[in-house]
Parts: C-alpha cells; sequence; structure tokens
C-alpha cells in the first residue's frame, strides 16, 4: 500500500523479524521561531506511532517533540514469518494521520 | 573488462616500443596504485574500495547502511528519470544512454581533449535546443547531477572501464591529471594523496579520510552536508539537495585546503578526473551513493 510519509520495509531472520521505516514528518517542536516574522513556529510532532502485526499491536510508541525530523525507526518482534503482513501507522498532534502496510520478505 | 585488457596490452606494447618515456605507464601506475592499498589495509577486497570509508570502520558502515535502507537519492534518481526522458537523452548516447557510465571519462579524439559524462549530457541538452539557462540547468549540482545520478544507477554493477588513449595528447592529459593529485596546493599546502593515500583511512577532525582507491565509484553523490545546506537555504528540502558531480567535490576539496577552486569541467578537473577515474578501474560502479 503506497504511502505518502511512511517508507516501510520488514524482513524475517529466523524467528525475528527485524521492521524499519522511515516517516516523513517536519517534527516542528514549537520552541522555534520563524526567522523573518519573528512569530513561534507551530508545533507540530507525532505523537502515537502504532505497529501491527496481522492485526495484534506488536508496538506503540508515545513520541514528543524531542524526536527529530524525519524519524527512522527500526525495531524487532518475534512470531512473524514471511508473507504475514505489518502495519505502521502514526498522529500527530494537530490530528495528522497516515498508515502504511507491507509483507514481511 | 574486455576493454581494460585490450587497454592494458596496448600501453605494455607502447611501453615497450618508448624507451625514452621516464614515466611509468598507467597500467603499472594502476598496479602500483593498488600494492599500496592492499598493503595498507589487508583484509579489505578490491570491490569493497567502492564503498570508501564504509569498507574500513564497522561503526559508520551500520550507520551507512540505514541510511541505504531508504536512500535519499531515490527521489532524486526518479527526477533525474524524468528528465532523461523528457528530453530524449538517450538519443545521444550508445546503448541509448543505459549503463554506459563505466567508460566515463574518456579521450576525445575529435577534440583532443578528456570528456565527461556531464559534459556529453549538456551537449545532448543543447543539440536537443534546450535552454539550459532558462531551465536552470548547472553544472555541478541539480538537473544535471539527478541525470548523471540516473545514468550512473543505471549502469550500477559495471566495472569502472576507462581506456587511457595510446595517443601522446591523451597520455599527457592523464599525467596532468596524475600531477595535480599529488601536488600540494592551497595555504594548506595539502596535495589529493596527502589525504587520500598516504593518510586515508586515519581521522580528521571527526572524519574518516576515503582512500583514493575506488574513489570515483558512487559518483554522482548524495552527500549529507550539501542536502542540509540546500534545505536550510531553500527552506524546504527537495529531491535534489544532496546530489553533486565528482567536479563540486573537486571544487569543495580545494577550497578545504585554503586553494582557489578550479571551475567544474575546466580541463584541469577533467584530466584529474581522467586520472583518478582509471585508478579505479576494475571496481564495480554503485553510483549514487550516500556520503557525509
Amino acid at each position: 500500500m503506497a504511502s505518502k510519509t511512511i517508507k516501510l520495509r520488514a524482513r524475517a531472520k529466523g524467528d525475528t523479524v527485524t521492521v524499519k521505516c522511515l516517516i516523513k514528518h517536519p517534527m516542528e517542536t514549537g520552541m522555534r521561531k520563524d526567522k523573518k516574522t519573528g512569530k513561534v513556529i507551530p508545533a507540530h510532532f507525532i505523537q502515537e506511532v502504532v505497529c501491527q502485526h496481522n492485526g495484534n499491536t506488536v508496538l506503540t510508541a508515545d513520541w514528543g517533540p524531542a524526536v527529530s525530523k524525519n524519524p527512522y525507526l527500526s525495531f524487532a518482534f518475534t512470531g512473524g514469518k514471511p508473507g504475514d503482513s505489518v502495519s505502521i501507522s502514526w498522529v500527530d498532534n494537530t490530528g495528522d494521520k497516515d498508515s502504511a502496510s507491507t509483507k514481511i520478505k | 573488462m574486455k576493454k581494460f585488457l585490450i587497454a592494458v596490452s596496448a600501453l605494455t606494447m607502447l611501453g615497450g616500443a618508448a624507451i625514452s618515456s621516464a614515466q611509468a605507464s598507467p597500467s603499472e601506475d594502476l598496479k602500483q596504485f593498488r600494492a599500496y592499498f592492499f598493503k595498507k589495509f589487508p583484509g579489505v577486497k578490491l570491490q569493497d574500495y567502492a564503498n570508501g570509508i564504509y569498507a574500513l570502520d564497522a561503526t559508520r558502515r551500520f550507520e551507512w547502511e540505514a541510511m541505504e535502507e531508504f536512500p535519499p537519492y531515490e527521489d532524486g534518481v526518479e527526477v533525474g528519470k524524468k528528465l532523461f526522458n523528457k528530453y530524449d537523452l538517450g538519443s545521444c548516447f550508445q546503448k541509448g544512454g543505459i549503463g554506459i557510465k563505466q567508460y566515463y571519462p574518456y579521450w576525445d579524439k575529435k577534440t583532443q581533449k578528456v570528456r565527461t559524462l556531464e559534459q556529453d549530457i549538456m551537449a545532448c541538452l543543447k543539440k536537443k535546443g534546450v535552454d539550459t539557462k532558462k531551465a536552470k540547468i548547472g553544472w555541478k549540482k541539480g538537473k544535471l547531477a539527478a541525470i548523471s545520478a540516473y545514468m550512473a544507477y543505471t549502469s550500477r554493477g559495471k566495472p569502472t572501464s576507462v581506456t587511457i588513449d595510446p595517443s601522446k595528447a591523451s597520455l599527457n592529459a592523464y599525467n596532468k591529471g596524475k600531477i595535480f593529485f599529488y601536488a600540494k596546493r592551497g595555504q594548506l599546502n595539502m596535495a589529493c594523496a596527502d589525504c587520500h593515500v598516504y593518510n586515508a583511512g586515519m581521522l580528521i577532525r571527526g572524519n574518516l579520510l576515503s582512500p583514493a582507491l575506488g574513489h570515483t565509484t558512487h559518483f554522482p553523490v548524495w552527500r549529507r552536508k550539501w542536502a542540509k545546506k540546500t534545505a536550510a537555504k531553500k527552506g524546504k528540502s527537495g529531491p535534489l539537495d544532496g546530489f553533486g558531480t565528482i567536479h563540486r567535490r573537486y571544487g569543495g576539496c580545494n577550497k578545504q585546503v585554503r586553494a582557489k577552486p578550479f571551475k567544474a569541467q575546466s580541463e584541469t578537473y577533467r584530466d584529474l578526473e581522467y586520472f583518478h577515474t582509471y585508478m579505479s578501474n576494475g571496481i564495480k560502479l554503485n553510483g549514487p551513493s550516500v556520503r557525509q
């Protein structure tokens, strides 16, 4: 499933599946000021990331403004095998969201 | 590979006939170049050198492999492909311009000068009647680099196959490039060889110096420093931000030793590229690649 902001890859090695994803997101802290106008650039960051394997949640991440722009997330879980589906979805503080899914290789 | 063997045999025949020549032949230079690095980094195979410092340092390699999982140059190569097809650049090249970068740069018999891929791309654009000024196509980065990156991408896996034409003029150009590489310049009085031959593998501030063997295989390069700089200047990031041609890097390197850089595609840099790329003959192309 093509996603606008998420590049996702899941690879199985034995019983362990490693999931890697790159999320395109400004992750604006809300502490920066626009150099030209002097106004504060509003906070815009991902608050929750959920990863599911065959419909079961395997990872929930609570993020804050400390996470940098275009976050790269990589983690591993056991119990998956090639062909299973893995999905990542995120929600940010403005209510924006996106998700992507892939099959484990 | 066959072309390389023909070139080597031609050079050895020439070497036998030119008894008066005091300079070693390019093939001799290549042998010595490789031997030096094989001795300096035992255990690193010839093909590994295509990855530069990532063949030498495990920690940096780990980070680099993570980056190559979702390469920042992916979208840029797509842009290059679109431009390549838009201007029908394939018609100017052999094999439709696909899988031919391994032969660059080459000795152009007509102009009696070294000719690079970027030059051939520009010439093709001009032939197609493209107003490169209006289309904002420069020599070092952006759209030209993206087109070159796409052509490099289609040539991945092909072994570098630069032919040093046995003519006197061509060998002259090769030797000029070789002299440039080893000559000290700038306020810091350093040669390319100082960093990339004698001190390859050493640290310079926080950076690891790459060996000159295998240097050219991954060009045009996506440099994180250029991507950051361009994104900061423009206020937002674009798919071509990190791209740069090898001449862009030559200029940057010269500036770093506080020497006045030469212009991109100047004869000086083209001769340098001729020598420089020949030194990586046989090593498979892997451009574009991510670097610091």
